[in-house]
């Protein structure tokens, strides 16, 4: 131990640590530092150092401990041996079990213990290093870790001490002080002020209180934020990490999406960028009829705005270009049906000299035999050759009708089919449109019901949940 | 995001006809009690919780594990403060006492329903309907409670797709256990993918996350599956004969299993 020192407040009013009167040491919190507890918090104002673990509400052993209303709190302040200059002796003592006891009672008012009975909350602090004002301290790091725990209170609690040093009034205590100074005055209060600490070591005059008082609201008040910005940041860090992420992955994400329009995990955004991309590749086949289709399902779920908008401006598109389209679409298919015809030709001829070289000929050859039989080979082959010729003509001939006609039963059938790929396009446009508003509702709904779900859990989502039952084998036995 | 998050004592609204689950009225006015997700609806004001202990309600459909068997009790640990009672007149026939650790001995966990809850919160546990679900394979892991719905999703799309891409049997406990079931490496990919939902339970988009996250480690078991192939080709022939000891491995193991 050191000697006292001459002078705790030097000449210009400042500590031996350099604060002010009114100022607290820097205060560093960690949460959840411990795997196994339920809510943890690390804690570090200036020299203190402070872990504390919250268990529970877990069953409360022994079991006479338990409350039949409400949950018991268990409070206890241990000081590691290693925490002071000179060793510690381990275990409870009267001071350790009295800071306990009025820590626990400060805690009390706030724990809404009576949504948990027959339980404990266990509240286990560490002071790792102790440098005066652990017990505050431990009191504001056991704050944290319970909202960590994610124990009902009614708010956090937050404590500070003042003191009495060379005969003035100083917040927060440092070892130098609270060993040689006049009076140590911890307090711990709620958020709204109201006091659920308050223990006096030394002697102090109500006007020193009073004016210790208010130095320790302001100094709740800082220590407050600094709780409140730590347990705030811990679950908000993870979102902004995802917004990070997300313009990170945007590009391979939106790829992914892209592979994957047609699942169903697609983000909205997707959907409506692949309706648009799909109605651009409908545009050929799109006629009018489906426009109009287009309008009246607009117009049936006029409550998706937005899909409106989007449908909007695909019409109009399609609506410009579709003119655009059809005289186009027209001009191709007479091109295609000149082609059809100079191919059909091509082929009628074609298949004719085919035919020509092979039955005809045999044919003429038998014809030539049967009748032409007393005839010398020299004379029948020119009247062959003629023969041929003109039977070649007349049957060209005929296959030309005959593929005309093919080819224009062809034609119907195309314009069938196209038709019919018309009607397809409608229906799938249609029942693209269904899903889009179905997947638009399903968002909304989502959006909605969000918290129903959390809450009613034990509602909707059951109803997916497969029963184990049913997987045969792998579930299980009934007896 | 717009999800704001509120910590105990954050004052949420001035209309205390309000005020919903997770909140407290004070002086005309609701507060946070617990650290949260705002949720704000048209006629309530909440807060979702992002960590607690599971508190057993009437009708939950929770996991079960026999911890004590008594002479018409099984008493069942449900991942929460507090014991579940399962009676021997729940199940579907009479048992004598003497049988009973022949059907559910302590170890085995079975699938149940809250049948009731009293205000010393004795629990009561009943058969979720007529059958008897004790769950003789696949293993149970437990996530945090409050971190069901999210592994749920919204109105089961979570669950439904970890169904279809791990192509394993699932069933989620309210009390936070899940059971799941299929091939090794199916569940072992389940399993991390249950890990990365409690994780990240907070963050928006999960089930697209999930789903990535599901993909990326499908393509990498892919990839890794030839080198594999290559560098084992000819044990792999030797395997192929060892068929049946590996099958009675898994017997083994399955049997070692103190969750089973």
């Amino acid at each position: 131990m050191s000697d006292k020192p001459e002078k705790l407040i030097t000449d210009n009013g400042l500590r031996l640590d350099g604060r002010r009167a009114d100022e607290i040491r820097p205060m560093k919190i960690e949460i959840g530092v411990l795997s196994r507890a339920d809510g943890s918090c690390y804690l570090e104002w200036g020299r203190n150092k402070i872990l504390v673990g919250v268990f529970g509400p877990r069953e409360a052993h022994p079991r006479r401990t338990q409350r039949a209303d409400t949950a018991v709190i268990r409070y206890r302040y241990n000081m590691a041996s290693f925490s002071v200059e000179d060793r510690a002796r381990p275990g409870p003592s009267r001071r350790s079990i009295e800071i306990s006891k009025v820590s626990r009672e400060a805690f009390e008012p706030v724990i809404m213990a009576e949504l948990f009975p027959k339980t404990a909350i266990d509240i286990f602090v560490e002071v790792l290093q102790a440098d005066a004002g652990t017990r505050t301290a431990a009191i504001n790091a056991s704050s944290v870790a319970l909202a960590d725990a994610g124990i009902p209170m009614k708010g956090l609690i937050t404590s500070c001490a003042f003191g009495k040093v060379d005969g003035q009034i100083v917040l927060d205590l440092n070892k130098e002080e609270d060993n040689y100074g006049e009076a140590d005055f911890p307090v711990a209060m709620t958020q709204d002020g109201e006091i659920t600490l308050l223990q006096m070591d030394g002697h102090l005059t109500p006007d020193e209180i009073k004016k210790g008082l208010e130095l320790v609201k302001k100094g709740c008040k800082e220590i407050l934020e600094i709780q409140q910005t730590v347990l705030r940041k811990k679950f908000e860090t993870p979102v902004d990490e995802t917004a990070e992420e997300a313009a990170d992955t945007a590009e391979t994400e939106n790829k992914v999406v892209e592979e994957e329009a047609s699942l169903e995990y697609a983000s909205e955004a997707a959907v409506v960028e692949e309706a648009i991309e799909e109605a651009e590749e409908l545009k050929k086949e799109i006629s009018e009829e489906t426009a109009a289709a287009e309008v009246c399902s607009a117009e049936e779920i006029p409550e998706f705005e937005e899909l409106e908008e989007i449908i909007e401006e695909a019409e109009t598109r399609v609506d410009e270009e579709a003119l655009e389209e059809v005289v186009e679409a027209e001009i191709e298919e007479e091109a295609e049906e000149e082609a059809f015809e100079e191919e059909a030709e091509f082929e009628a001829s074609f298949e004719a000299s085919f035919e020509e070289v092979s039955e005809p000929e045999k044919f003429e050859e038998l014809e030539a035999e049967e009748t032409v039989s007393g005839e010398e080979k020299m004379k029948c082959e020119p009247e062959e050759f003629i023969e041929e010729e003109t039977q070649l003509e007349e049957e060209s001939g005929i296959e030309e009708i005959a593929s005309e006609e093919v080819f224009e039963s062809e034609l119907e059938i195309e314009s069938e089919a196209e038709s019919e790929k018309e009607l397809s396009a409608e229906e799938e446009v249609e029942a693209e449109e269904e899903v889009e508003a179905e997947e638009e509702e399903e968002v909304e709904a989502e959006a909605e019901e969000e918290v129903e779900a959390e809450e009613k859990k034990s509602e909707g989502p059951w109803k997916v949940v497969k029963d184990p039952s049913e997987s045969g084998s792998r579930g299980e036995n009934n007896e | 995001m717009d999800k704001k998050i509120v910590i105990p004592g954050d004052l949420l609204s001035e209309n205390t006809k309000k005020a919903g689950y997770g909140t407290y009225v004070k002086n005309d006015k609701i507060y946070s009690s617990f650290c949260g997700i705002e949720n704000l609806k048209e006629d309530k004001v909440g807060v979702i919780p992002l960590a607690g202990a599971y508190v057993p309600s009437v009708n939950d459909v929770v996991i079960g594990i026999v911890i004590v068997v008594t002479p018409s009790n099984w008493i069942m640990d449900i991942a929460s403060p507090y014991d579940g009672l399962f009676h021997v007149s729940e199940y579907p026939r009479r048992v004598e006492s003497q049988e009973m650790p022949e059907i559910l001995d302590v170890g085995d966990s079975v699938i149940l329903r809250v049948k009731d809850v009293d205000s010393s919160m004795k629990v009561e546990l009943a058969l979720r309907d007529s059958n008897f679900h004790k769950l003789k394979t696949g293993q149970i892991v437990e996530v945090e409670p409050v971190k069901v719905p999210r592994v749920i999703g919204h109105g089961g799309s979570m669950i439904s797709m970890l169904k279809k891409e791990t192509n394993c049997s699932i069933f989620v406990g309210q009390n936070g256990r899940i059971w799941i079931d299929g091939k090794d490496e199916d569940v072992e990919l389940l399993s991390k993918a249950l890990r990365k939902i409690e994780l990240e339970a907070q963050r928006s988009g999960l089930t697209d996350r999930i789903y990535n996250f599901l993909k990326n480690e499908r393509i990498r078991q892919k990839e890794s599956k030839p080198v594999k192939f290559f560098k084992s080709e000819k044990k792999d022939v030797k395997l192929a004969e060892e068929d049946h000891p590996e099958e009675i491995y898994r017997k083994i193991d399955v049997l070692l299993d103190p969750k089973n």
